[in-house]
């Protein structure tokens, strides 16, 4: 598997090998699902909905509604505005959506296309909504693209009203159903009442009820957007994803804001729950003590097996950096840390990252691809590999065990059910990790070395 | 005769898809048709895809070459090794290449960075075959790709092939032509090869490994298997392709067009066959040996057929017992397909009360009116919302489909196979009548459906 991949490191400028990253749209349609009653519109050729649904069906196990402005010969010469139109009055006619969230293509974008002014000129019914945002599939990332549409909904719904609703709203970042489950445990532990956006949970993890909904009961409402206007401030879950819709929200309607890493890990969790305390200045309930005191003691009861273990890390920025900073709390060491997203502050924070807690020799990588780490590992291995499913080839090469944690998870099941973030998902993090560094030395140890007591 | 459709269901379908959608009214067939072949309605949740998908799944399994997407990262990460074609010997078609276009590369043409990854993939890997597909914008931008693959194929004498599909350019079956177009564009340099006895396979991709079942067959009975397309195919086995004295075509909507380009230029007729189910399989097996002209090799077929068939009667009834007036909703790609897995049911007892296809052409469509029961419901191009509403309507036990199926079938409590990329083992010939009914019963008969609460 992947003998191509030479150990000799070269510079490559133009050729992408293997990558960690994905293009906008997709970013884009995901935060438009956590919007209850949303339809996400692609405006582009009918294969980028058709991917961009498989994708996310494939890591959500759940279907990924989406409708596409379908583009021909004729639109890409003349523009898209007669698709939209048709497919807008198609959407409201036939799906009966609340709202329909639409984003650009790369080809929407080369050709031109005004969707402000494309939009504005539309007949939109009465009590119907159509958003819209950049998605241009050659800048960033899908993680741009998430942010992108959460920062099209601030801008194309949230008012300012005349007095506060006393919530804060909170941007949860690229995670998981789950994960935004496990916030909205802690807030209303913490009894914090929040806005929530987008919040996929209920839409990208619903229940089986036997009946398909083309809009299940998960989402945040529109109604609840329109009021972020009037929020006391916004929390934004993850620097790359989540603070500049936290921007677009201060700059247009003056709402503060404050910006932390993904809560992943015991102190990244700690800054999240000192920010909720300081909001209510009331004391923080046992309970959240008692599972951050479990995680610390689990976390010392797997330390001969975790301290001085080599990780190679890729996905997401925040993902990335909330993984890396848990693996040095276990006294691992974060050797190749790789995002295909580019953005330069990530380098700089995982530096921050390595220095504070003294490891050498650890590599941090922005637009970076999985045949450039894969080669960094044939130079000098590691023992574990954190990272989603494309990791698997290298890990079969190598004979390394892969971890599965953040996006894209396209060959294992239940991921988006549960979480990574809060003290519980650290305790489930520190599971995956002596697991998989535990049955890796079962199964290759020694017949005489196999230890029943571990 | 057949109607339009006129029900309850009526007002979930857009009035521009009423002529997509047929009843089987009375047994018989009237021929008046379907619309179909025809672009998808803009604002549809479509299940189809593009230009360059078509493309990119009919070359994707040519294990030596190297597949560079030309274009921003999307299309190359969306199929990324999602094929689940095997190989035999390479695995260099299971990375990604490409040449992540960014904004600058938008504004200035993207001609100079492809040249460039020519040059470090030239230099570092010495490849014979390369693949470079233009995907949305590279038209737009004005990037000439004949010209730049011209230039390096002519520089370094290897084969560069220009894969032009843009995803507006046509749909998933403008691709395939596309990708033909490209394999003769190889196979024009060597088609002056001396005649032989023996077959090339087109169509078949090797999925879970059905092209070496197939493989195995001709053996069994003596025919010499030239080269596959392209299902573990390599440049190797392609140059001889031409010698072949017949072809036999098993996905007939991605590679008939080839097959008629290889009888226009190497002068190789053509049978269309299916290896899906049992009596096609047998059916095409003795088919192949007739049209090749050799009376022994018919006679051989025969027996090795009667001998397999004699081998499955037994478990056939096994499973018969268990699904024998179950209803079933089929929703694939190609009209081909669709008929074999009726029949299949029709074997099995099962009765088809929903049938649609993606790309399915109006023969297939008439084939499919004669074989199916009264008030069967026919639909090209489906979207999820009529998928829902027919299978509802019929009350079906089990739907065959592809990745973006799965769960809409999972959602409303029923069982599902994939027949796509994703089939779990091989669905093609005696080994696949097996496996199919295997898992169309370990589908429909889990007890996991009795827990469902509506």
């Amino acid at each position: 598997m992947l003998n191509y991949t030479n150990k000799k490191v070269y510079e490559r400028t133009a050729l992408r090998i293997n990558p960690v990253k994905t293009c906008q749209p997709v970013g884009a349609m995901y935060a438009a699902l956590g919007v209850h009653r949303c339809l996400p519109h692609s405006h582009g050729s009918q294969g980028c909905c058709a991917f961009h649904r498989m994708f996310l069906t494939r890591h959500f196990k759940e279907p990924a509604m989406a409708s596409s402005s379908s583009f021909t010969e004729g639109a890409s010469v003349f523009g898209g505005g007669s698709n939209l139109k048709t497919a807008a009055k198609n959407i409201f006619d036939l799906y009966d959506p609340d709202i329909i969230a639409v984003h650009t293509t790369c080809l929407s974008e080369t050709i031109g296309d005004d969707l402000n002014a494309l939009i504005t000129e539309m007949k939109i019914p009465e009590g119907k909504y159509i958003v819209h945002c950049n998605t241009p599939s050659y800048k960033g990332s899908h993680i741009d693209g998430y942010t992108n549409m959460v920062s099209g909904f601030i801008n194309n719904l949230a008012e300012k009203g005349d007095e506060t609703n006393g919530k804060i709203c909170v941007f949860p970042g690229f995670v998981n159903p789950g994960d935004v489950r496990e916030y909205k445990r802690l807030l209303n532990i913490m009894k914090i009442p929040f806005t929530m956006l987008p919040d996929t949970s209920g839409v990208m993890d619903s229940p089986m009820t036997g009946k398909f909904e083309m809009y299940p009961k998960g989402g945040t409402t529109i109604k609840e957007i329109k009021d972020i206007g009037n929020c006391t401030m916004s929390l934004a879950l993850g620097l790359k994803a989540s603070e500049p819709s936290a921007q677009v929200l201060e700059k247009k309607l003056k709402i503060p804001y404050k910006s932390l890493d993904l809560p992943m890990g015991v102190e990244a969790t700690d800054k999240f729950i000192m920010t909720l305390q300081e909001i209510t200045k009331e004391e923080i309930p046992y309970s959240i003590e008692e599972e951050r005191g479990q995680l610390v003691d689990i976390m010392i009861d797997i330390h001969p097996y975790t301290y001085g273990k080599k990780a190679a890390i890729f996905g997401d920025p925040d993902t990335v950096l909330g993984i890396t900073a848990f693996v040095l709390e276990l006294g691992m060491i974060p050797k190749y840390v790789v995002t295909g997203t580019p953005g330069t502050d990530f380098v700089e924070r995982a530096n921050l990252l390595f220095k504070k807690f003294g490891v050498d020799g650890c590599i941090a990588k922005e637009s970076g691809d999985l045949f450039l780490m894969h080669q960094w590992i044939k130079n000098e291995p590691v023992d574990l590999l954190i990272g989603g499913s494309y990791g698997k080839h290298i890990a079969r090469a190598e004979d390394i065990p892969l971890v599965r944690m953040g996006f894209p998870i396209i060959d294992r099941y239940i991921h988006s059910y549960v979480p990574l973030v809060g003290y519980k998902g650290a305790m489930r993090m520190a599971e995956f990790i002596t697991n998989a560094l535990m049955d890796y030395q079962d199964s290759h140890c020694k017949e005489e070395d196999l230890e029943v007591v571990m | 005769m057949n109607v339009p459709i006129q029900t309850e269901s009526d007002s979930k379908v857009l009035e521009d898809r009423k002529k997509s959608i047929i009843f089987k009214y009375e047994d018989g067939c009237t021929g008046k048709g379907i619309r179909c072949e025809v672009d998808s309605v803009s604002g549809a949740v479509s299940q189809r895809a593009c230009v360059y998908c078509g493309a990119r799944v009919v070359l994707n399994p040519i294990t030596d070459a190297f597949h560079i997407v030309h274009g921003p990262i999307g299309c190359a990460s969306y199929t990324w090794d999602i094929r689940g074609s095997l190989s035999s010997g390479e695995d260099l078609y299971r990375n990604s290449f490409s040449t992540d276009l960014r904004e600058k590369d938008i504004i200035f043409g993207g001609e100079r960075k492809l040249e460039a990854a020519l040059e470090e993939l030239i230099n570092k890997y010495k490849p014979k075959l390369i693949f470079v597909y233009a995907t949305c914008i590279v038209g737009v931008i004005g990037d000439d790709i004949d010209a730049v693959c011209k230039k390096f194929s002519d520089k370094y004498q290897i084969h560069v092939i220009p894969v032009k599909s843009p995803g507006f350019s046509g749909n998933k079956s403008t691709g395939y032509r596309m990708a033909c177009n490209a394999i003769m564009q190889v196979l024009n340099t060597y088609k002056e090869q001396p005649k032989q006895k023996g077959i090339n396979i087109l169509g078949d991709y090797n999925l879970a490994g059905e092209m070496w079942i197939i493989k195995n067959y001709m053996k069994q009975i003596g025919i010499p298997v030239i080269s596959t397309f392209t299902g573990d195919s390599n440049l190797e086995s392609m140059k001889k392709a031409s010698s072949a004295s017949l072809n036999v075509v098993q996905c007939a909507g991605s590679s008939t067009y080839l097959a008629n380009q290889m009888k226009d230029a190497m002068g190789i007729p053509y049978i269309k066959v299916s290896f899906f189910g049992l009596e096609d399989t047998t059916a095409s097996l003795i088919h192949i040996a007739e049209a090749l002209g050799d009376e022994k090799l018919r006679e051989k077929a025969i027996i090795y057929c009667e001998k397999k068939q004699k081998e499955l009667e037994s478990t056939i009834e096994q499973y018969r017992k268990k699904l024998y007036g179950k209803k079933a909703a089929i929703y694939v790609g190609g009209g081909f397909k669709a008929i074999s897995l009726i029949r299949q049911f029709n074997t099995l007892g099962i009765h088809t009360v929903v049938v649609g296809t993606q790309t399915g052409k109006k023969e297939d469509y008439e084939i499919i009116e004669s074989i199916v029961e009264k008030d069967t419901v026919i639909l090209d191009d489906a979207n999820p919302s009529e998928l829902e509403t027919f299978m509802k309507e019929r009350v079906v036990d089990i739907l065959v489909g592809g990745v973006k199926e799965r769960p809409l079938a999972y959602k409303m409590g029923i069982a599902f196979c994939d027949h796509n990329h994703e089939r779990k083992h091989p669905l093609a010939g005696f080994e696949g009548v097996i496996n199919f009914m295997k898992e169309i019963n370990d589908s429909v008969n889990n007890p996991v459906w009795n827990y469902i609460r509506q």
